[in-house]
């Protein structure tokens, strides 16, 4: 302690030091420096941040199938839900306020309903009953509950025009003005 | 990685909760620190406290402010219970700003006090790594190294456990210095530094690094910087030879 104290009191000393970090930072910023596609978070499916979202095919109430990656060039809000989920019930209205009015600006919600873990027909009254404007879809095997990670009802997952995720938000009763902030800029965003 | 604990019908976010405890035991390690040197301990945390709430109230109105159009639609969202709905530079500020009147207010010496709350502070940040960890957040890059953890579609550095480690040694090495602090504020601005210099080495294995100038890991530059500026402190506040 006396040594550093003593650094600490002797100008042209203290300045070394200081140089001497300054190289040796700049030296192994140099080193470590690293192109974007080198660490190829956005080639890569994973249900995270960053990542390119995890494509997937699934049903809807009208029989028609629906896939994920056609839908590069909007803005993809991916609910996942199910009927018994008090907390997925209560932010279903939110949900679909925002998507009546922004749907003609490119934004899409994917209600998925966790079917493995639901029933169908109870996914389908509950979404009747709203009037709910979004496609639901049926997860009936569980595979995009599994590819998506799902640990928590509900989790949305919200996907750029270009497919990656920019933000997950587990747990629910999302405000609409959560999930207008949420959207806002990536709407604006140009896709690719 | 655990990101969510379900307690029966609740489903806890676990990177939340562990920052939590980690305050908790910080604000408990620094009270127990100041009772032994014989200091007001209630002033040091209510200090704490009036920072994390004034933080929390912050961070909040900063998000609000962000989307000051949909909030004024929808006014209601502003109280609403969501973590999403934060914005950290906001809460740092609102935090920090909040913690200086406090400080001036209760007129506790600056440089003192900040020596008071640094261990709290390491502590906090082995808790953050922790809490990366949990969530899978702050990742580390590919890797072929026989200890790499499989994350995201990946074998990657376990960059949260370095992170971690480092965290760790940081903390250790607070504990020592704090009893032959040589003069007041040196223990808050050699944690600083500590932490910077960490930041500095670990970004280099982080897979999530926001790149500027094509290659370079802007975190590096910052961390450089508060290393930098945390020695010309200590240079500063350090005492004149006589």
């Amino acid at each position: 302690m006396t040594i550093l104290l003593e650094s600490l009191q002797n100008t042209r000393r203290w300045s070394a030091l200081m140089l001497a970090v300054l190289g040796l930072g700049s030296l192994w910023i140099w080193l470590s420096a690293v192109s974007p596609a080198a660490l190829n978070a956005k080639e890569t499916e994973s249900p995270k941040e960053g990542f390119r979202a995890p494509n997937f095919t699934l049903e809807n109430q009208a029989g028609e199938l629906v896939t994920l990656s056609d839908l590069r060039g909007q803005v993809v809000m991916i609910n996942l839900w199910a009927s018994w989920c008090l907390p997925c019930r209560e932010e279903m209205p939110a949900i679909d306020q925002v998507y009546r009015r922004r749907a003609a600006d490119g934004f899409v919600v994917l209600a998925v309903n966790s079917t493995v873990q639901d029933s169908e027909e109870a996914a389908v009254t509950f979404a009747e009953s709203l009037g709910l404007t979004f496609p639901t879809l049926f997860d009936r095997d569980g595979t995009v509950s599994r590819s998506y990670q799902l640990l928590a009802l509900p989790t949305s997952f919200f996907v750029d025009r270009r497919g990656i995720i920019r933000e997950v938000v587990t747990g629910g009763n999302l405000s609409e003005s959560l999930i207008e902030s949420k959207i806002e800029a990536l709407l604006a965003e140009r896709g690719s | 990685m655990f990101p969510v604990i379900n307690l029966g019908p609740v489903a806890v976010q676990a990177p939340g909760l562990i920052l939590l405890i980690s305050v908790w035991l910080a604000i408990t390690l620094v009270e127990r620190r100041a009772k032994q040197a014989g200091d007001t301990r209630e002033t040091l945390s209510g200090l704490v406290f009036t920072a994390l709430i004034s933080g929390l109230i912050g961070a909040r109105l900063w998000y609000a402010i962000r989307f000051l159009d949909v909030y004024l639609a929808d006014p209601i969202g502003l109280v609403a219970f969501n973590t999403s709905a934060f914005d950290l530079t906001g809460g740092l500020l609102f935090g920090l700003a909040a913690g200086f009147i406090y400080t001036v207010r209760k007129n506790l010496p600056l440089r003192p006090t900040l020596d008071r709350l640094t261990p709290g502070a390491a502590l906090v940040a082995v808790g953050l790594g922790l809490a990366h960890l949990a969530g899978g957040d702050a990742y580390g890059a590919p890797t072929t190294v026989p200890w790499g953890i499989f994350l995201w579609e990946a074998t990657r550095h376990p960059a949260q456990l370095y992170e971690m480690g480092l965290a760790g040694l940081v903390l250790a090495a607070v504990w020592k210095l704090a009893p032959a602090n040589p003069f007041p504020g040196f223990l808050f601005l050699a944690f600083i530094a500590l932490t910077a210099a960490a930041r500095l080495f670990l970004e280099a294995f982080r897979g999530d690094s926001v790149i500027v100038a094509g290659s370079i890991r802007q975190p590096q530059l910052a961390a450089l910087l508060v290393l930098l500026a945390a020695l010309w402190m200590m240079r500063q506040w350090a005492p004149r030879p006589v």
